[in-house]
């Protein structure tokens, strides 16, 4: 990484240290490698607590002895303590959500392509942009500290639900462990609240001539709505945790009730009062969903974006409908504020208050529907190119598809409160939000790989590693739908103690082998990343034949992001074979009308 | 007046490029933005942030509010005199941006310390609230109410000593005569006070009114 971003194109020279360059730097893109590569390195945990999840699931009676050597606190004589598997299912979902999920597409590609594609030096606000990764940083050290301390981290859940996460001895993992996940959640939101900022006063206000709204790129729309997202739903967040904080160390009852009972013992005080009162569980759940539910768009629009960008690249075709695909986008984003209580179906809410979350969250199908629809119709009948990206965005389609459908079964109270809290939630939500993001991300990757390195990726092993990963996702996460119709409960730390349950196991054997795969595929990326980066071909400027502005600077864009003068912008960024043009695209700068047919504005 | 100590640069303009080949609305007609300067639209935009937590911690004040051990809190009565000496520093923080619209630096300074006395006098005061409290026996975990209490009243004063350091920013750049006409940093910061001022009027509502 260290050459590669060596800057031969540098406009604005001027002599950096290595430490202001490369690790307390102010440039987007170093910024935006620096959320990337960290993003990633979580990734490669959480996805190793994954496959310990999968291991016990699968082999409760195992004998686990290698692993209890390296993780001792884990593991008594090899077989995995009931306590630490709620810390594995909990820190999986917390650091994949908030810390790869949320972080590699928004921090990561959003920083690293703003100002490409809207024409800008830089953020609006530089220095606020490399704040919000030190910022960033210390929160994943906060969060991964929690393994080390005694009582082990957090393990309410990734939801941290009270009591369980409220009162302090309730589990080990409500120790010290709670708190600091609370600590490391706060770092991340202030980490992403500064971002957000940043990403929307750049979008707004440094749009380079000629780059109206309507002719940003569709991946440039979704980094915009994430940031309005994330401003506007993170906060409720904030207040759930500074009550929580409060709940646990300084002794209100904002969550909890009167007359909580823990291993048998009443909480009372010496006389024999309660010591918690007048409490509402409920109420951390509402705050923390109203957060929640805008949070899966935060991770999902932004390869939604990618995928539309993506597609109509490499089927070298307009992207069909895009004024329907900026409003289903929109209404994606809009709608998300107003369907977070789908998440609480079974917390005894009204049914005309479940009836009006069951009625948006079947609204939100309709855009979905329009997306998938214009994916196809760009698709359709167009001389695709197989390239390793354009594999990736089709997978997103895939598994928006087959993960929004068991959406629509879930998103209806009277079928969702029996498959509550199975596994077929967990398959639905890792179809569709966390495979998507993660598919969206790699494709990503792929494609700006040339922005980030000014090298190419290595296509062979990017097709490997695609349909490797590509099987083994389904094979993980498609067989969970029939298990959870079943009634295997999510979160059970050992299903072969139910009776009704032992006629699963074979699946569970099935879908931890494929977790195993899924996970050792990942080599296969990592090599390919790290070998691209430093020996890869070196890239042209625009190796794709792509539209965007990000395309009309070096590879990688030197300080200050073009040479010379910032380009103009005359058309939207989807002119892939025009009839009457030589080339089967045309860039967005290109001034010129194309042949009779000027198009200065999307059709 | 020395003024060779004037600079003119701006240091929240993102640094070191000047801001029309920024691309900035200055340096083309772009999409236009929606707001000139970025630095106002991003004060603006993390003040609707601010908003939302206090709009997340209201509906939980709200829901709280219906069980059954919630007892009323007496507001103590310094309160109404922390809230004239906050409203009053947001009446000097306007003459003082007045006076300096005029040039007259002696009377923006005498006017913008006042702000600085009055803003440290609330943080005084607030503290006298909980002093209050606490000899009343009205503890923070001894009824909801004053559970609430605390935690709003506590976010509003660290958002205002966040403000007081920003304050110390600006004094300091107006004592250097580190500012331009237009950007003289007092505009921005006063957006910031002004909001808090009104924040706590609408705490105090939310408290002891609704």
């Amino acid at each position: 990484m260290a050459e590669s971003a060596a800057t031969a194109h540098d406009a604005h020279a001027h002599e950096q240290s290595f430490i202001s360059k490369y690790v307390f730097s102010m440039d987007h893109k170093v910024i935006g490698v620096q959320y990337y590569v960290t993003a990633m390195l979580m990734a490669v945990i959480a996805g190793l607590l994954a496959m310990m999840i999968r291991l016990q699931v699968a082999f409760p009676a195992g004998d686990f002895s290698l692993l209890g050597s390296i993780l001792p606190a884990g593991y008594s004589s090899g077989v995995m303590n009931p306590e630490f598997y709620a810390m594995l299912f909990t820190m999986h979902g917390t650091i994949m959500v908030f810390f790869v999920l949320s972080t590699a597409p928004v921090s990561g590609f959003g920083n690293l392509l703003i100002p490409l594609q809207v024409g800008a030096r830089d953020m609006a606000f530089p220095f606020l942009n490399m704040l919000s990764y030190w910022t960033f940083l210390p929160g994943c050290a906060v969060i991964l500290a929690s393994f080390f301390v005694e009582s082990g981290a957090a393990a309410a859940g990734w939801t941290a639900y009270p009591p369980l996460s409220a009162l302090k001895n309730a589990v080990p993992g409500s120790g010290m462990g709670q708190t600091l996940w609370i600590v490391g959640m706060t770092f991340f939101i202030a980490s992403f609240t500064m971002g957000g900022l940043n990403f929307l006063t750049t979008i707004l206000n440094m749009r380079t001539k000629g780059l109206s709204m309507m002719r940003m790129p569709l991946t440039l729309w979704a980094m915009f709505l994430v940031a309005i997202l994330g401003l506007l739903s993170f906060p409720a967040l904030v207040a759930g945790c500074i009550l929580l904080l409060f709940d646990r160390h300084l002794g209100t009852s904002f969550y909890l009730p009167s007359g909580l009972i823990m291993t048998n013992v009443p909480l009372v005080d010496a006389s024999g009062a309660s010591l918690t009162s007048g409490g509402s569980p409920l109420l951390w759940q509402h705050l923390f969903w109203f957060l929640g539910h805008p949070e899966v768009y935060i991770l999902m629009l932004p390869a939604l974006g990618f995928t539309s960008d993506l597609i109509s690249c490499f089927s070298r075709r307009p992207i069909f409908g895009h004024k329907s695909m900026v409003g289903a986008m929109v209404a994606i984003s809009g709608l998300s504020f107003i369907v977070w209580g789908h998440h609480m179906f079974q917390s005894g809410m009204s049914p005309y208050l479940s009836m009006a979350f069951v009625v948006g969250t079947m609204l939100i199908a309709v855009p979905s529907a329009v997306k998938v629809f214009n994916w196809l119709a760009t698709l359709w009948r167009a001389r695709i190119q197989f390239r390793t990206p354009m594999l990736w965005a089709m997978g997103v389609v895939s598994l928006f598809i087959s993960g929004g459908l068991s959406g629509i079964w879930l998103g209806q109270s009277a079928v969702d409160i029996p498959l509550h809290d199975t596994y077929f939630v967990v398959a639905h939500f890792h179809l569709i939000m966390a495979g998507a993001a993660l598919f969206g991300v790699f494709g990503a990757t792929a494609f700006w790989f040339p922005k980030m390195f000014g090298r190419t990726m290595n296509e062979s092993l990017g097709k490997v590693h695609f349909w490797l990963t590509f099987l083994a996702y389904y094979g993980t996460f498609f067989p969970m739908h029939y298990i959870g119709i079943a009634g295997h409960m999510r979160r059970i730390y050992d299903p072969t103690q139910y009776g009704f349950l032992q006629h699963l196991q074979g699946f569970n054997h099935f879908i931890t082998y494929s977790a195993l795969i899924l996970g050792a595929s990942q080599i296969v990326f990592f090599v390919n990343f790290f070998w691209s980066a430093f020996k890869g071909p070196k890239a042209s400027p625009n190796p794709w034949n792509a539209t965007g502005l990000e395309w009309t600077t070096p590879s990688p864009p030197g300080h200050g992001n073009w040479p010379g003068e910032i380009p103009e912008v005359h058309r939207w960024p989807y002119d892939y074979s025009p009839p009457d043009a030589e080339a089967d695209f045309v860039m967005q700068t290109d001034p010129a009308p194309v042949g009779e047919r000027a198009r200065s504005a999307p059709a | 007046m020395p003024s060779a100590e004037l600079v003119t640069d701006a240091p929240s303009r993102g640094g070191r490029l000047p801001p029309a080949e920024a691309g900035y609305p200055g340096g083309g007609d772009g999409g236009g933005g929606l707001i000139g300067d970025p630095a106002r639209f991003g004060l603006w935009l993390f003040l609707a942030t601010l908003s939302m937590l206090f709009v997340g911690l209201t509906s939980a004040y709200l829901v709280r509010r219906e069980s059954g051990d919630w007892l009323p809190l007496r507001p103590p009565g310094v309160l109404w005199v922390n809230t004239a000496i906050l409203l009053a520093s947001s009446v000097t923080l306007e003459a003082a941006r007045r006076r300096l619209a005029a040039w007259d630096l002696s009377g923006t300074r005498r006017f913008l310390g006042g702000t600085g006395l009055l803003g440290a006098g609330f943080v005084a005061g607030q503290a006298l609230a909980w002093r209050e409290l606490v000899d009343r026996g009205f503890y923070l975990a001894s009824n909801p109410h004053n559970s609430f209490f605390y935690v709003l009243t506590g976010l509003h004063v660290l958002h205002l000593v966040s403000g007081l350091i920003w304050y110390c920013a600006v004094h300091y750049r107006l004592r250097r005569l580190a500012i331009a006409p237009g950007d003289d940093g007092l505009r921005l910061f006063a957006t910031y006070w002004h909001f808090l001022g009104g924040l706590w009027l609408y705490l105090l509502l939310l408290l002891f009114v609704i």
